[in-house]
């Protein structure tokens, strides 16, 4: 059993606790070095987790060495742990872009970032369904924390929307995990699986209305359309580095699902089979549509973006809802690639908004700003990458999305919606461009030049577009084979439960 | 003893919801800690209502079923955690946004809303 699984989780909490102390704390520049170290170091564990995990197939890690299905384990298989190092991409760029001054508006920015960290970093890898819950919370409350970071009257209010909202998700997932527990009596997910495949017809209605509770709570928490109306105020108000953070959060939701419906409610589950799948298919395309009008009818540029969060999460929900092996495949791709856009789209909303002096990020006619060819044409990549035009990812992305329908109607429902979307976006991000950088008043800029340390961070998030293209062969390959592991839910239960009856003798 | 305990969180749950619906902050919270507390109940009772049975082995003739302690062990913590936070948070926006309404601005008296309740 290797420890490594459980370093992503164990570093960050570390690092924060490292931070805290007096020697750093007190020291801007130690924290900021310690923060964006810690980060460079957990990213190389996680790709060579990745590596490992490409080598050895899934493996688990029980905490404790308590056995499952008694023990909470963590679970490290392709799909988790390339969410891991997605994560902590994000983050690496979104602390650099923090340390450029961000950091010090508010306090303790870096230890809650990294308490975030490892919060998502725990959702993704855990194995057991109360132990996602327990991830969730600690996740949650460190990005209270976060949202609130240099204080203001959006912030506050945004803040309190997005707290009562989860705090009402928080207890519809308890609510759905003590009617799972009291059906099935285990809450380890691979066991999950196992019992609900064997499950008497009595019991088939209890488990059904409690895994519609949990699409509910995931739904909250990806943002799909009846839900998702915390988002655009939320993101917009957080500062930027947190806002680029959260472009992953949404993704946790959409990855739950997507653990969720396809192991325990997978094709084995007999009469539970593609439970909630027919509701999620079209509320996911209603959010793709929802979020592309957003996109044209935002009046400031992060509203803009937010709504590119929400059309990804519509997309990436349809895929998730078409329950195939392209589609998932295409799911991870897809996360990967508009993740990390839309996070550099947040950076890059602040250092326009800090370089057209007081119209901000709002779309109207202001200074001109102090950069216009860098960030024109940091935002120009950014832009032909979200909206999906060749030869960035975005573009690959999409064709794996219309490669992955399949039956007739599928294909005409989400190819119309989302080549309509498509454009809708294109239109929405060239009004936007062009007031930003074209209709300016007086001849002056306002504002500072952005700083070395923030055209870094936009730029490695926006770097990571070409090579996603790049190396599009292997990534495809990582991504079907991902998709396979986790539609072989046999394999799966194999490996953790019988494997461990060997081994522990717990039986 | 199963009728009165689903009454008693069915009624927690209701009141958590109508109080949640609720235009102040203090309601909002209030609300919350019921629906909080219904969960807390909830999850409990998910591992079977028994009287008199032990947790742990070798004590009792009949067992409870250790799990759903725990769980709501963690459930409650939380859950604290989270309704003081909460707390905490409708005081700052007291103080921020000049009224103690969760969207920042009191409704007028024909129905329509204006900034900061003035």
């Amino acid at each position: 059993m290797s420890h490594l699984i459980i370093a992503p989780i164990l570093l960050p909490i570390l690092t924060a606790i490292i931070i805290m102390l007096p020697p750093v704390h007190y020291v801007p520049n130690r924290r900021r070095l310690v923060s964006i170290i810690a980060t460079a170091i957990q990213l190389i564990i996680s790709c060579f987790l990745l590596w490992e995990t490409q080598q050895n197939g899934l493996t688990f890690y029980a905490l404790g060495d308590w056995q499952p299905p008694f023990g909470i384990i963590l679970v490290a298989d392709t799909l988790s742990v390339v969410m891991v190092c997605l994560t902590t991409f994000l983050a690496l760029a979104a602390i650099c872009y923090g340390a450029a001054g961000e950091d010090v508006r508010g306090s303790f920015f870096h230890p809650l970032f990294h308490f975030q960290i490892m919060g998502i970093n725990g959702a993704f890898l855990t194995g057991d369904l109360f132990n996602l819950f327990v991830f969730f919370e600690v996740l949650l409350i460190a990005s209270y924390g976060l949202l609130i970071h240099a204080g203001g009257k959006n912030k506050t209010k945004a803040a309190v929307h997005y707290v009562v909202l989860n705090l009402t998700g928080s207890a519809v997932f308890l609510f759905s995990l003590a009617i799972l527990y009291g059906a099935l009596g285990t809450l380890n997910i691979a066991d999950m699986a196992l019992k609900v495949s064997t499950l008497p017809p009595e019991d088939v209605l209890l488990v059904k209305a409690g895994g519609l509770l949990l699409l509910i709570v995931f739904s909250l928490k990806a943002a799909i359309l009846p839900l998702q109306f915390w988002l655009p105020d939320t993101y917009a108000a957080a500062s930027p580095p947190v806002a680029a953070l959260f472009a992953v959060m949404t993704k946790i939701g959409v990855y739950a699902l997507l653990r969720v419906y396809t192991t325990i409610f997978g094709e084995s589950a007999g009469p539970l089979a593609g439970l909630g799948m027919n509701w999620l298919w079209p509320f996911g395309l209603a959010t793709i549509v929802l979020g592309a009008i957003g996109v044209m009818g935002s009046l400031d540029f992060r509203k803009v973006v937010a709504n590119l969060v929400i059309v990804s999460v519509g997309t990436l929900v349809c895929l998730v809802a078409m329950q195939n092996t392209a589609a998932t495949a295409a799911v991870l791709y897809y996360t990967v690639h508009s993740t990390l856009v839309t996070g550099a789209l947040f950076l890059l909303a602040d250092m326009i908004a800090n370089q057209r002096g007081k119209a901000g990020d709002r779309l109207v006619s202001g200074r001109r700003v102090a950069q216009p060819v860098l960030l024109g044409s940091l935002f120009f990549a950014a832009a032909v990458t979200v909206a999906g035009l060749p030869p960035l990812s975005g573009f690959i992305g999409k064709l794996m999305i219309l490669q992955a329908a399949v039956t007739p109607l599928q294909q005409a429902l989400l190819w119309s919606v989302v080549l309509v979307s498509s454009l809708m976006v294109l239109i929405g991000l060239s009004r936007a461009g062009s007031i930003l950088f074209w209709r300016v008043t007086g001849s002056e800029s306002g504002g500072d030049k952005a700083l070395p340390l923030q055209v870094f961070a936009v730029s490695l998030l926006l770097l990571a577009s070409p090579m996603l293209v790049v190396f599009a062969g292997p990534l495809t390959e990582l991504s079907v084979a991902a998709a396979v592991q986790l539609e072989d839910v046999s394999q799966t239960i194999s490996t953790i439960l019988l494997e461990s009856s060997v081994s522990g003798g717990a039986q | 003893m199963e009728t009165l305990l689903a009454c008693c969180i069915g009624f927690l749950t209701a009141c958590g919801v109508f109080l949640m619906l609720r235009g102040r902050t203090f309601p909002v919270a209030m609300g919350l800690t019921m629906l909080s507390y219904a969960v807390n109940l909830f999850l409990f009772s998910s591992g079977r209502l028994n009287l008199q049975g032990a947790a742990v082995l070798g004590m009792s003739e009949n067992y409870a079923d250790p799990l759903p302690q725990a769980l709501v062990l963690t459930a409650i913590v939380i859950g604290f955690a989270m309704t003081a936070f909460l707390v905490i948070l409708a005081i700052r926006a007291r103080s921020d946004l000049g009224n103690d309404h969760v969207d920042g601005k009191l409704p007028d008296s024909d129905g329509r809303r204006k900034e900061n309740g003035a």
